[in-house]
């Protein structure tokens, strides 16, 4: 695998062997020296053309916690502010000798064509409204550490799916893990056609609540309320937020998600996290590290891990 | 007395095929002879190839005056020239805007010395703004035969009203009535479509723009052509529902005509999968089902005219991601080879697409798509029918590169091209 763009990109066995070294990384990094020279040498850029804290962090640690070297490239100050072209931009960039770019873009396809100009390896950190592929495998990998198995269970994804990067890598990666997958909103937040899914659509949440494993609940974004699309987030809120009411009626193993950061109050109220042991929101925050760790080695390392001497720990101890 | 002669080729036309040489008074510009046996000064062979009145494009962007890295007036018109072309309509999304005098002048001047002729359209409005009215009879006064907002639908429902009325009564100075051309595109309801709205622009969340924000103008100036009675043109229609509104219209009298162009008869909105802002483009390439009833209008005349939409754009406006490139695609050079091949016509099918259907819209069937004869002005095009060729942006006369057949193999290519008795195209090159 050279590149990430897309979770469409990858069959179901690339998506469990990640999972699976994602789960030997986050075993890394519970030692005492949570790191492994896997990636000595390599050269990681982080370009993030669009502002993210949490993303950018968790990469930055990924690729540190392998050895690697990262430069964090700050596109505000950058010559694209100049006038250059992105083209121009990851070209020079890339002359300074990289081996992989993580590039966030408010662009849906920019790090697709990125991949098509440069020649190093291209992991996409959210792009426009198309795919944030990162983000569905570490949710991945937080309901198969809670649930076991995606295989079968009901999810349900609520929320704006038609303007968000995070439903279409999920929908994509649960169905692919064998879940069954139900997007819930109104139909102004969902996307002209889903065709492209196997999944189902609801334009109620109450009906679903007791039959589901895991509800994904997603930032409701307030520039949007400009175009009309929610008479108001009291309105989403009374439909489709998930209340402490909401919240009694799903099954004890549900699991509670939100890519953060959240709105309290429109589509989970404070009553939920604060209390909720099922609410998985740090789990996702933590288990960024592994799952990135994960995809820069897959795509900058040997292959799977541990294998030669890359994969060898900095510690002594032996990596299952 | 220095002539052209078009030797061992058929002669197409409104009469239909016959073979028979071609003579043509280069300094006159006009046609002297057709017949067998005939000599000139010149001889350009056509055995194996079609002698066809010139082709006519009604819908162009030659750049110029404003963007003069993308296109110049002389660079479009050996592509348009390359490609069978003899006159071409040249859109007002110039900077300035042809909508005063002196702008349609430049453009007139500029095209005096191009190789072919350089019809300017002039804005309906002022800066295609859709606020107050160009000067459009000072304007037809000047030879501007057509008038469109091009790029961009006059929304406002009152003005658009006001304009078909007060343009119904205008002609040019040597009595050509004018023809309003419209871009049919609801603003509110394309906002932020980057393609076509469906499957594919949910899959790889690019805001859509629904066939509806075509169709709704469509149908809003169908009905102001009616009410009005004044003749309206709809250019690049790319919908199913546009085709059969403007069906049902011209089957109920109403003074409609259409065109549409190679791409969307060519590809579908599944082009756009890899995020090359190439195939971005306005109105965007559609579904597969609207492409099959675009194919459909210009198989049953619906469709009375094939349109390219020729539109330049430097390579760094397309290396931009799809949502930040500009819209347009190249059409000159590949336009009648597409046409044939993914529509199914025949040449003799596909020729009045080109030729006269065009002319008599653009109001030019005075001297373009004439009949093959005696004393008809010399605009000809000579086609090989069995030339194939691989397309090039790079190797294209157009000063940019986007052709969305970059690769593709094609067949049927114009071998010479005749414009006012000039030979500017010979032997699949341009001669200046």
């Amino acid at each position: 695998m050279k590149h990430l763009l897309s979770i469409r990109d990858l069959d179901a066995d690339t998506l469990t062997a990640l999972l699976d070294d994602a789960d030997r990384f986050a075993e890394v990094l519970t030692r005492s020296v949570p790191k492994v020279p896997a990636l000595r040498g390599k050269t990681v850029v982080l370009a993030f053309f669009e502002d993210s804290t949490r993303t950018r962090s968790s990469f930055d640690l990924a690729a540190r916690r392998l050895s690697a070297d990262v430069v964090n490239f700050a596109a505000g100050s950058s010559s694209l502010s100049k006038g250059e072209s992105l083209r121009d931009t990851v070209e020079t960039i890339h002359a300074m000798g990289i081996d992989a770019m993580v590039v966030r873009h408010r662009s849906s396809g920019a790090p697709g064509q990125i991949s098509e100009w440069i020649d190093a390896s291209i992991v996409n950190a959210g792009d426009g409204w198309h795919q944030h592929p990162t983000q569905a495998l570490l949710d991945s990998f937080v309901l198969r550490r809670r649930l076991g198995s995606l295989e079968g269970r009901h999810i349900a994804i609520v929320g704006d799916i038609a303007h968000s990067r995070v439903a279409r890598s999920n929908m994509e990666a649960f169905t692919a893990l064998g879940a069954r997958v139900t997007i819930v909103g109104p139909e102004t937040l969902m996307p002209a056609s889903v065709s492209p899914w196997n999944v189902e659509v609801a334009h109620s949440l109450d009906p679903l609540l007791g039959e589901l494993d895991a509800v994904y609940l997603l930032r409701i974004q307030n520039e949007r309320l400009d175009e009309v699309l929610i008479p108001s987030n009291r309105e989403f809120r009374s439909r489709f937020g998930l209340t402490a009411e909401r919240a009694r009626r799903l099954p004890d193993h549900a699991v509670i998600c939100h890519p953060g950061p959240m709105n309290l109050g429109v589509e989970i109220d404070r009553e939920v996290t604060a209390n909720d042991t099922r609410v998985a929101v740090l789990d996702q925050v933590a288990a960024g590290v592994p799952v990135r760790m994960a995809v820069l080695y897959h795509v900058l390392g040997p292959g799977r891990f541990p294998a030669g001497d890359a994969g060898t720990p900095a510690s002594a101890e032996e990596v299952v | 007395m220095s002539t052209i002669v078009l030797t061992g080729g058929t002669v197409l036309d409104q009469q239909g095929r016959r073979s028979g040489d071609v003579l043509v008074d280069a300094e006159l510009g006009t046609i002297l002879e057709v017949g067998p046996g005939l000599s000139g000064d010149v001889e350009l062979d056509a055995s194996g190839c079609v002698i066809t009145p010139g082709f006519v494009d009604l819908h162009v962007h030659l750049r110029e005056p404003g963007e003069e890295a993308a296109e110049t007036i002389e660079s479009g018109s050996r592509s348009a020239a390359l490609g069978g072309y003899t006159a071409v309509v040249a859109m007002p999304t110039t900077d300035p805007c042809p909508d005063a005098a002196p702008v349609v002048d430049e453009i007139l001047a500029l095209g005096r010395t191009a190789l072919c002729e350089i019809r300017p359209a002039a804005a309906i409005t002022l800066g295609r703004q859709g606020r107050e009215l160009a000067p459009m009879g000072e304007l037809a006064a000047r030879g501007v035969r057509m008038f469109t907002d091009s790029g961009t639908g006059l929304q406002d429902d009152r003005l658009m009203r006001r304009a078909l009325e007060y343009a119904g009564s205008l002609s040019t100075a040597d009595g050509v009535p004018i023809v309003l051309a419209q871009h049919c595109e609801v603003a509110e309801l394309s906002a932020g479509g980057m393609m076509h709205e469906g499957e594919w622009s949910s899959r790889l969340g690019l805001g859509g723009q629904p066939a509806e924000a075509e169709e709704l103008m469509v149908m809003r100036d169908i009905a102001l052509a009616r009410l009005t009675g004044t003749r309206i043109h709809f250019q690049h229609l790319s919908t199913a529902g546009s085709v059969a509104m403007v069906r049902a219209a011209k089957a109920g009298g109403l003074p409609v005509t259409a065109e549409a162009t190679p791409h969307h008869v060519a590809l579908t909105d599944a082009a756009c999968a890899g995020f090359d802002p190439v195939f971005k483009v306005d109105p965007p390439l559609r579904s597969a089902a609207d492409v099959e009833a675009v194919r459909e209008g210009m198989r049953d005349g619906t469709i009375d005219a094939v349109a390219t939409d020729h539109a330049p754009h430097p390579i760094e406006a397309k290396e931009r991601p799809f949502d930040q490139a500009p819209p347009g695609m190249l059409g000159l050079e590949t336009a009648l080879a597409v046409v044939m091949a993914e529509v199914g016509l025949s040449l003799d099918e596909a020729l009045p697409l080109f030729s006269w259907r065009p002319a008599e819209i653009a109001g030019l069937a005075d001297r373009h798509g004439r009949p093959v004869a005696p004393g008809e002005p010399a605009n000809l095009a000579v086609i090989d029918p069995d030339a194939t060729w691989v397309v090039s942006g790079a190797g294209s006369a157009s000063r940019s590169q986007n052709t969305p057949f970059e690769g593709r193999t094609l067949t049927g290519r114009v071998r010479h091209t005749i414009h006012a008795g000039e030979a500017v195209v010979i032997d699949f090159e341009a001669t200046r």
